[in-house]
């Protein structure tokens, strides 16, 4: 089954200079690798900062285009792996082992299965 | 014993044992539900009837669940692929035969109904609907709410089990004793809810009352090593022994040392005073282990005066130190004001005035303590000010009356 871990984080929380970005790429290597070696990595990417972000609506046909991320909250989207993992507790173990989860809040979301045809 | 009744008896032991056998053999909560109430309807209407009654209940029960559960299967396009595997499943023997036990089935229905990825009101609607076999109507009823609403509460909890596929399988011993943990938390939440209510379905209330104890047994012949789930099922036992006589025919409160002790139920307090022995052999007291030791103290004592006051502010002691909180020093302060005197529970009180200035009963505490010292006027003011904590119906019915013994002109 597939899950989502979406990993949000204050921006102010966790690594603040380069350097300290830095010493923590290993982590995040070593995590994706575990991912990769235990065949549960489908997808992953890291997020540039929420002030980047670019929020488009269509309401009543027109395109509404706004600056920074949907909603204003202190904690952010900053990336996410798509895993397969066998039931919620395996998805749960996964997260907990994120290096932001520490200073950040992993949600877990299944992925949502199309039937197939 | 009539069909009836037996058909009760064997709900009671076969239920929890039915749903967590379907569960494990289809992985599919709803349907494990289903068919267990289905086996159950059939069993009604046929045991004594057109058939004898089975020698073993619980074998009769499998077979019929599973084959319903095949059926349903079968109609089922979205399991064709399992179908197979399925079948292989369900010509196993009955397991719910004596000597099958279904421990770690049972504990992962349990773990599994209070998974922390459930939010708490579904966990306690799940364990009552899928472990204790309690219908919806039954636990909308207990919990004061419309069956729609609590149909809904069980509908969405089911969805997400299946969706988001939280796992009703055995856990490694390792965390088995944390999680059940969460299962205690449920019981306890149960009882509680049972118990605090003195109102209205009193009734119905009560029953709440016997479901979290038959929970707690359970959990204790499942993991018979675990002291803190022996500890709760005595805690259940010691408190609900003395449930007739916590309130008056009006359904107001009434105090402990008022209560009528001949009418405390020697059974329960048998079974409690047991498992609390239990739960010592098994490993220090947790925090329900000490509370049901607090219990004790009072369960045996012969009298509220004869009662071993010091004791229960050692016993406090050790609840501070598994569970600090402001009403368990406020609790302990009432038992020190019985131990060394109404002066000094009242300075332990003290510290706490802050910080539960919103809590009727800190009000309430200190009236009665100024009472005790005769210092009447504060008394009063300090009852008068529990009054304006929101208290229950109950609760202000029961401060009015104290303060009219007190002789308050006017508690409005």
């Amino acid at each position: 089954m597939k899950y989502a871990l979406l990993i949000y984080s204050s921006e102010d929380a966790g690594p603040q200079t380069e350097q300290a970005m830095m010493e923590e790429m290993p982590e995040w290597f070593g995590y994706t690798e575990e991912l990769n070696q235990a065949g549960a990595n489908l997808a992953g990417e890291a997020l540039l900062p929420a002030a980047t972000a670019t929020t488009v609506q269509i309401r009543n046909g027109e395109r509404i285009t706004t600056d920074g991320p949907f909603a204003e909250t202190k904690e952010v989207l900053g990336g996410f792996y798509i895993i397969e993992a066998a039931d919620l507790d395996a998805a749960i173990e996964w997260a907990a082992k994120i290096p932001a989860a520490p200073y950040g809040s992993i949600e877990v979301r299944p992925v949502m299965e199309l039937p197939e045809g | 014993m009539s069909e009836s009744n037996l058909i009760a008896e064997v709900f009671r032991t076969e239920w929890p044992r039915l749903v967590a056998v379907l569960v494990r053999d289809f992985g599919d909560v709803e349907l494990a539900e289903d068919c267990a109430q289905e086996a159950f309807i059939q069993a009604s209407e046929r045991w004594g009837r057109d058939i004898e009654i089975p020698d073993r209940p619980g074998a009769w029960l499998t077979t019929a669940a599973r084959r319903k559960a095949l059926d349903r299967v079968r109609r089922s396009a979205s399991y064709k692929t399992k179908l197979e595997e399925l079948e292989v499943r369900a010509k196993r023997g009955p397991e719910t035969a004596p000597g099958g036990e279904l421990v770690d089935e049972q504990l992962a229905l349990l773990l599994g109904c209070c998974h922390p990825a459930l939010n708490l009101e579904s966990q306690v609607a799940l364990t009552l609907r899928l472990v204790a076999g309690l219908t919806t109507e039954q636990i909308a009823k207990a919990f004061l709410v419309e069956p729609a609403t609590m149909g809904k509460r069980l509908t969405r909890a089911k969805t997400k089990v299946r969706d988001a596929n939280i796992p009703f399988r055995p856990v490694d011993r390792s965390i088995l004793l944390d999680r059940v943990a969460a299962v205690r938390h449920v019981i306890y939440l149960v009882f509680t809810e049972g118990h605090a209510s003195s109102s209205e379905d009193e009734f119905v209330r009560g029953d709440l009352c016997d479901e979290a104890a038959w929970l707690a047994w359970l959990l204790t012949t499942l993991l018979p090593d675990d002291a803190e789930s022996h500890g709760l099922h005595a805690l259940i036992m010691l408190t609900d022994a003395r449930r007739s006589t916590r309130v008056d025919s009006d359904g107001l409160p009434i105090l402990l040392e008022h209560q009528d002790r001949s009418l405390w139920d020697r059974d329960k307090i048998r079974l409690g005073l047991v498992s609390l022995g239990t739960s010592r052999e098994n490993g220090p007291l947790g925090r329900f282990g000490v509370q049901a030791l607090l219990a004790s103290f009072h369960t045996v004592a012969p009298s509220f005066e004869a009662t071993d006051w010091t004791n229960i502010v050692r016993a406090y002691d050790l609840l501070v130190h598994l569970e600090d909180s402001p009403i368990v020093r406020l609790n302990r302060a009432i038992a020190l004001s019985f131990s060394d005197g109404p002066d000094v529970g009242l300075a332990a009180i003290e510290p706490l005035r802050t910080v539960l200035d919103g809590y009727v009963y800190l009000h309430s505490a200190r009236g009665e303590l100024f009472a005790r010292i005769d210092n009447i006027p504060e008394a009063i003011a300090n009852l008068e000010r529990a009054l304006r904590c929101e208290p229950s119906p109950a609760e202000r019915s029961f401060l009015e009356r104290r303060l009219t013994e007190l002789g308050a002109v006017d508690s409005g």
